[in-house]
This record gives C-alpha cells, structure tokens and sequence, in this order.
C-alpha cells in the first residue's frame, strides 16, 4: 500500500525521477527514430494549459509533436529518440508550473475502460446504421410499397437488421443471460426478448410475404438504449479516470539502507520486515517499523485524526502514512503482510463491505416488477385471442406486438440520460461520482457524519493568538521557524509571509526533536516550541489549542497559538444539511476540547472524540442497525473503514489513497460546500429519474391495450418508441438547467470553488 | 419501379460511407479527449511550430 500525498496542487508532489530500467516501461515506438510517451499532468485541467504546453514543449529540438489531452489530463510528446532525453521533458514541464510523471494507462485499469467505451460507440455506430436505413425502407412501406417491392423492402431490411442486432445487441444479451443465470430478472431481459422476438417475428413473416415486419423497431429500439449504456459508461469512465488519477500521484517508495550502507530506491511493494529505511523530515512512512536512529516529531493526523505532532525516539513505533516532520530517522520495518495496523483496517474494511447489504439500483428494482407484469400480459394476450378463436399465427402476433410496445426502450434511457446529465454537472463543480449507484444513494440519506481534521478542517493549523504582538517578535519567530517543517512552524512562517513580512535572519538554528528549535540573533539565544523548552509554566485549562512557546534571551516569554482552520463554508454546509432535514453528526480521533472547538463552530449538536477507526465503524454500524442511512464524510487512513459502511461515502481529493479509494465521491479543492451540493444534486437527479419513470410506464400504459387490441402495426411502434424516449431525455436535461450557473470545469482552488453560491441555492 | 435497383445501393452505399468514417474517427481518436477538442477549435494558432 502506498500513501498517501497529496493536494492535487501537487504541493507535496516530488518531481518524478526516470530511472535507467524503468524507463522503458513507459516509452513505446512510434515510427522509425521515433518515440513516444505519455506523461500525467493534473494540473492541465484549463483550456489555457493546451495551447501553452503544446507550444512550449513542441518548440524544443528534437520533439515531434505533443498533444495535450484535456479530459485525461494527459500529454503525450512523440521525440526523436536521442536527440532529447525523456528527463528533459518532465523537466520543461515543471518549469512550466506543471507537475508530471509518466503515465502507463495499463496501470490503472484504463486500458479496459478504453475498450469497453470503443466497443459501445461501434455497437452503437451499426445501431445508427442500421436503424437509418431500415427506416428508410419502412417509411417506403408505410407509404404504399406493395406486392413485389414491399417483399424486396422486407428481404433487403432484414439483411440489414439481423447482423446488426446480433452484433449491437450482445451487450444487452450477455447482461440478461448472466441475470437469469443468477436467477433474477434485470431490465436486459425484456430488451432481449422484445428485440429478439421482433426480429424473428419479421423474418417470418417477410418469408412468408406478409404485410408487417417490425425490423426498424428492433433497431431503432437497440439504438436508444445503446445510446444510455454508452453514457452511463461515460459517467462511470470519466469518475474512475479521474479518481485513479489522485491515487497514482502518491508516493511509491523508499530509500533503504544496505548493510554496506548503501542507499537505493525501492518501490513501497517491494519493502520487507527487516529492512532499514532513511525517512527524511517531510516524508512519509513507507511501512511500520521502530525507530533505530534518530528523534523526530511524527504528524499522525491521517491515522488518528490528531492535530498535534507526537514526539518519537529510538525504540518508538512507527506506522505507515505518518509524516515525519522535525528529523531524519532511521527506520527498521518490522511489519508487512497481516501484521501492519494498515491491513488491519483494511481487514476490517472488506468485513464492513460484506455487512452492507448490496444496493440494488432504483431500475433493477423496477424491472423486478415490470419484467413479470409485462410477460403476463403477452401471455394473457396471446390465450385471449385464441379463446376469441383467432387461430395461433395471429395470436402469436398480437402477443410479440405486446412485448415490443413494453420493450423498455424510455425506461433504458430513463435512468442514465439523468445521471449523466448529473454526474457532469457534479463533475464540473469538482465532485466525482464513482457510479450511478452512489448518486441514487446520495439522494435517500438521512444522516450526515464529519470526521473533522482534514474534512470540516483543512488539516493545517494556522495562527490564532496573539493577533496582536509586535511585528519584531513574530519576523524573529519566523525567522527560526523557517529551519522547521513542523506544521506549526510552517503556520508561523505562513502568517509572516501573509502579514507582508520578512523572517529575520537567524544563526546556529538546530532541531530539537521533540522540544522545539534554538538558534541565536544579535548574541542573544532564540528558542521556539514546547512550553517547557521555553521554560513557561504550564496552563491548566485545554482550550483546544495548540501552542508554541517563544523565547528571546531573559525576556518573558510568548505563547503563539494555532488552530486547526475549518474549511470554507463549513459552517454552511451543516446549515445547509440540516435545513434539508439531515441530522448532523462529528467523529472525530482527536482531543475532545478540539473536538468540542469546532462542533461549536459549525454547529453541530452529537460530537464524538477520542474515536478509534473501529470506534467509528462501530458508531456508523449502530446508526445503520436503528435504521439510518448514513453519508460517512471522511478523508483519513481511520475514517476508511466507517466509509465502506456507511450507506454512501465522500472523501477530500486530500484524503489517504484508502479513503479515497473508500468512499463512493470524491470532491477537489478546499470548501466543504461540494457535501450539501452533492446531496441536494443527488435527490434532484432521483426525482427526475422518478418523473422519468411515471412518463415511461405513463406510456406503456397508453400503447399497451392498443397492442392487446392488435392495433399496433410497426410504424405505430416506431413513433410511440421514438416520441417516449425524447420525451424522457428532453426531461432529464432538466437536472442540468438549475438556478445554480457554475463555472465551465473542475476548479481546483477555494477561491473559485462554487461554495458560496451552491449553498444559497441549497437553502 | 427499376430505378431502385441504383438507388438501393447507392444508399446503403452512402450510409456504409458514414459508418465507416465513424469507425475510422473513433480508431484515430477522436473520441479520446470530447473536453479538449471543444476549446481547441478556439484556439487561433492552428501551427504550434515555427
């Protein structure tokens, strides 16, 4: 398991290095002399990056050509091969502003996603063909063709009509034959049946000369629905693409310590128990260990959700996704496989996936009704017209015209049309839906859960008090601090700079792992940290805080103290889910007065501290057993198992790999706004895909007696099937009009996230 | 009614035409990157080397 990183500011992103040997795993021939490669780039999310990309790289001696790809956030540069080296070109592109690494789309699955998205768009490409050209000739039929030439129309339809269904329409026969199998019922089983029957029904009778054949609404019909499967493809791709992006950005090793004292770089995978490991300070662990060499300050906040950096030394544990922040330390791994606290939750993960039990979407469970009710009713056809003595080829008829009618052709389309139209929506606003399922959930939950560092909190302290101490004081503390990567120092550091300040210059500064930094300014000594190092008296009251102690030669000491800062438009948000009816929850693993800090301001009545992850998954488990459907908000290590148990799940794109990968949605930038609107987009969308609904069966319930009546010829079929489905998708667009006019893509930063405005729409 | 014996196959000649340009554009790519094709088309340099 790797870990974690990363703001997709690529704040902590390393600039990647092209090893030797790796190298050629991601470089591919492209005509003679001619390479290509493909590098990541997230932050070419603007249309502005294209043209300055394309043109700056493709400037360059020796590169051939460079294409920006916009939507996978990808560049790929064809190059001469020796003229410019690969290195070069990740280089150029940092200079640039733009993070990149190489980019294997094998590794991340998307290779499958590719082939599924070209072979919908094919299937769907000989739908359209098919359909337009037996359309043509039917129209002819409709018009008048008799005799000779209607037989022709017929014959030369069929020609068209049956490879093409048999090969646009495997997907819906595969889906509905692996349905059966498993001995349910899903939507494909009557899209197969009326399809397929409507097809064999025409065959016959166009050998047998007769007046009706129905191949235009066999394809036509398999047209449609492709046409929803291609997008709920598309919305579940372009969620995955991006998701799968966050996760192969975080770091992917570390540097281990030989016997002879070598150093060399090893892949997080690869690391055993027994290895020694160099952690310098600002890096991540790789894997649990003890401390062997060294005393540093470990930043836990992904693992326990506390704030405030614990003190280790030789001998301490150490587990994977801590930071390391004041020293390097050696480090001598001592778990991997089943032992690590890490696959401990990831034990308890997969078990909280089991309990879940499987939603089952809002169309399958329709077609549980709606496959059985409409069977019946061809059956009852086809026996009443035999009763009314009709003979067997008539009532057959009547019967395969009543399975066409119902063929859910709108319902398909129902669904997806909606979501997709959502989920895009969603998207440009930065919120990612992993599928159709997780939107459908979003919209019945009924309580909220935050974990608060790091998602109703940025997870980054920053200085509260004193606002006033004089400008000499914190440019002297600054001037320290800057040797630190303490978070706390980097808030003071952060504060000077935003004040318009310049950090005095400090001499002899030296880190004392767990005490704080001396250092000397004008002859005088300097000390910042720990209320003991600046030898201050204790405080007795918590109030929540946290503190750093500063001290100039024997004057009396300063005492600057930080706090966690909450995201923008927290506050909001809990007023926004609690107007629309939620109840609001805080779970947290911090210290209870920091806990209890900030429940206050946001407002936010049952708060929890001091949780452990299985704390918390007991705590979603219990809200689940009295009949809740919880929306588990959370970003760290110890909120992942609470994610997978919650009826849905959102997750910071800051957020550990694990919660990442644990929660149903992830949202990009800084403001909390994306929980209120993911959920407020989520119950548009249901009732949408509800109104959707009514309108289908609506029909169905218009055309189906006209059927049983035997009225139905084919082009009746045809402008029923056709005039049901615009109708459905001219309604789902709706989901995309709104009052809310939010920006045209993914905005990255808090201060064009659509917060603000998001929320006053979902008051 | 003979005059269907060119124009049948003229039109399914035309609509093969169709299906094979969508195939080709899907093989080429074009289908890869719908949000950057949407603002390339404003970009006004069309020669990105000198």
């Amino acid at each position: 398991m790797t870990l974690p990183c990363c703001t997709l500011d690529g704040e902590y992103f390393q600039p990647f290095t092209l090893e030797g040997e790796d190298a050629a795993r991601w470089i591919s021939a492209a005509g003679p002399g001619l390479k290509r490669i493909e590098f990541l780039v997230p932050q070419a999310n603007r249309p502005e990056a294209m043209p300055h990309i394309e043109a700056d790289l493709g400037a360059l001696t020796g590169v051939k050509s460079v294409r920006v790809n916009l939507t996978g956030r990808r560049v790929a540069v064809v190059y001469e091969d020796g003229a410019i080296a690969p290195q070069a070109l990740i280089d150029r592109l940092g200079f640039l502003g733009y993070m990149a690494r190489p980019f294997d789309p094998r590794e991340t699955g998307l290779t499958k996603d590719d082939t599924e998205n070209a072979r919908l768009l094919r299937a769907l490409a000989v739908a359209g063909f098919a359909a337009s050209n037996v359309m043509l000739l039917s129209v002819s039929v409709w018009s008048g063709a008799e005799g000779a030439t209607r037989d022709l129309f017929h014959w030369l339809s069929a020609m068209i009509a049956l490879p093409a269904v048999a090969y646009a329409g495997r997907p819906f026969f595969y889906s509905a034959v692996s349905a059966l199998r498993l001995g349910g019922v899903n939507m494909d089983v009557p899209i197969s049946l009326g399809v397929l029957l409507a097809s064999f029904m025409s065959l016959f009778e166009t050998i047998n000369g007769a007046e009706h054949a129905y191949f235009d609404a066999s394809v036509t019909l398999l047209f449609f629905l492709l046409a929803g499967r291609y997008l709920d493809h598309l919305m579940r791709a372009r969620a995955r693409s991006a998701i799968s992006q966050l996760i192969s950005l975080s770091s992917e090793g570390a540097s281990v310590i030989a016997d002879d004292g070598t150093r060399r770089y090893v892949p997080a995978r690869e690391l055993k128990p027994g290895m020694l490991v160099a952690v310098a300070a600002g890096d991540r662990l790789p894997a649990d260990g003890l401390i062997r060499e060294g005393a540093s300050d470990m930043d836990r906040s992904l693992l326990t959700g506390e704030t405030a950096p614990e003190t280790v030394k030789p001998g301490s544990l150490v587990h994977a996704g801590e930071m390391n922040v004041t020293g390097p330390i050696t480090v001598e791994i001592t778990a991997a496989g089943n032992d690590t606290f890490l696959s401990e939750l990831v034990r308890l993960m997969a078990s909280a996936e089991q309990g879940q039990s499987r939603y089952i979407r809002i169309a399958d469970r329709l077609a549980r009704f709606y496959s059985p009710a409409v069977h019946t009713l061809a059956a009852t056809t086809l026996i009443a017209w035999l009763v009314l003595g009709n003979g067997w080829h008539n009532s057959i008829m009547a019967a395969i015209a009543v399975l066409i009618i119902t063929c859910p052709c709108a319902l398909g389309l129902a669904v997806p049309a909606v979501q997709v139209v959502a989920s895009g929506r969603l998207f440009r606003s930065g919120v990612m839906i992993k599928d159709g399922a997780a939107l459908e959930k979003l919209s019945g939950v009924d309580t909220v859960i935050f974990d608060k560092t790091g998602t109703l909190t940025k997870g980054e302290p920053a200085l509260v008090s004193p606002l006033m101490v004089s400008t000499g004081t914190l440019a002297l503390a600054a001037g320290l601090a800057q040797a630190s990567k303490h978070p706390l120092s980097r808030a003071l550091v952060h504060e000077v700079a935003k004040r318009g300040l310049a950090p005095l210059a400090v001499i002899d500064i030296a880190e004392h792992p767990g005490l704080g930094l001396s250092g000397t300014y004008m002859g005088e000594p300097v000390k910042l940290g720990s209320r003991a190092w600046c030898r201050m008296e204790e405080s007795a009251e918590d109030q929540g805080l946290l503190e750093f102690a500063f001290r100039r030669g024997a004057k009396p000491p300063n005492l600057f103290q930080f706090e966690d800062q909450l995201r923008p438009d927290a506050a909001e948000t809990v007023a926004a889910l609690k107007q629309m009816g939620l109840a609001v929850h805080l779970l947290s693993g911090d210290r209870q007065a920091a806990v209890t800090r900030v429940a206050e301001a946001v407002g936010i009545g049952s708060a929890v501290s001091r949780a452990s992850p299985q704390a918390k998954l007991a705590y979603v488990d219990a809200l689940t057993k009295a009949g809740k459907k919880v929306l588990m908000v959370g970003d760290g290590i110890n909120d992942a198992p609470a994610l997978a148990a919650g009826y849905t799940s959102m997750a910071p794109s800051s957020a550990s790999d694990i919660g990442r990968t644990a929660a149903e949605t992830v949202w990009m930038g800084e403001s909390a706004a994306a929980v209120a609107n993911a959920v407020k987009i989520g119950r548009r969308t249901q009732r949408i895909a509800k109104e959707n609904f009514v309108l289908a069966v609506g029909y169905n319930v218009l055309a189906v007696p006209l059927a049983m009546a035997g009225f139905v010829s084919p082009l009746v079929a045809a402008v029923a099937m056709s005039t049901s489905s615009i109708i459905v998708i001219a309604n789902a667009l709706r989901v995309g009009l709104g009052r809310t006019a939010e920006p045209g893509f993914a905005r990255l930063r808090a201060d064009t996230a659509p917060g603000a405005k998001a929320l006053r729409d979902a008051a | 009614m003979n005059v269907l014996i060119y124009l049948i196959p003229i039109a399914l000649f035309m609509g093969g035409i169709g299906l094979a340009a969508f195939i080709w554009s899907l093989k080429s790519g074009q289908y890869d990157d719908l949000e950057g094709a949407a603002w390339r088309i404003l970009q006004d340099d069309d020669t990105p080397k000198p």
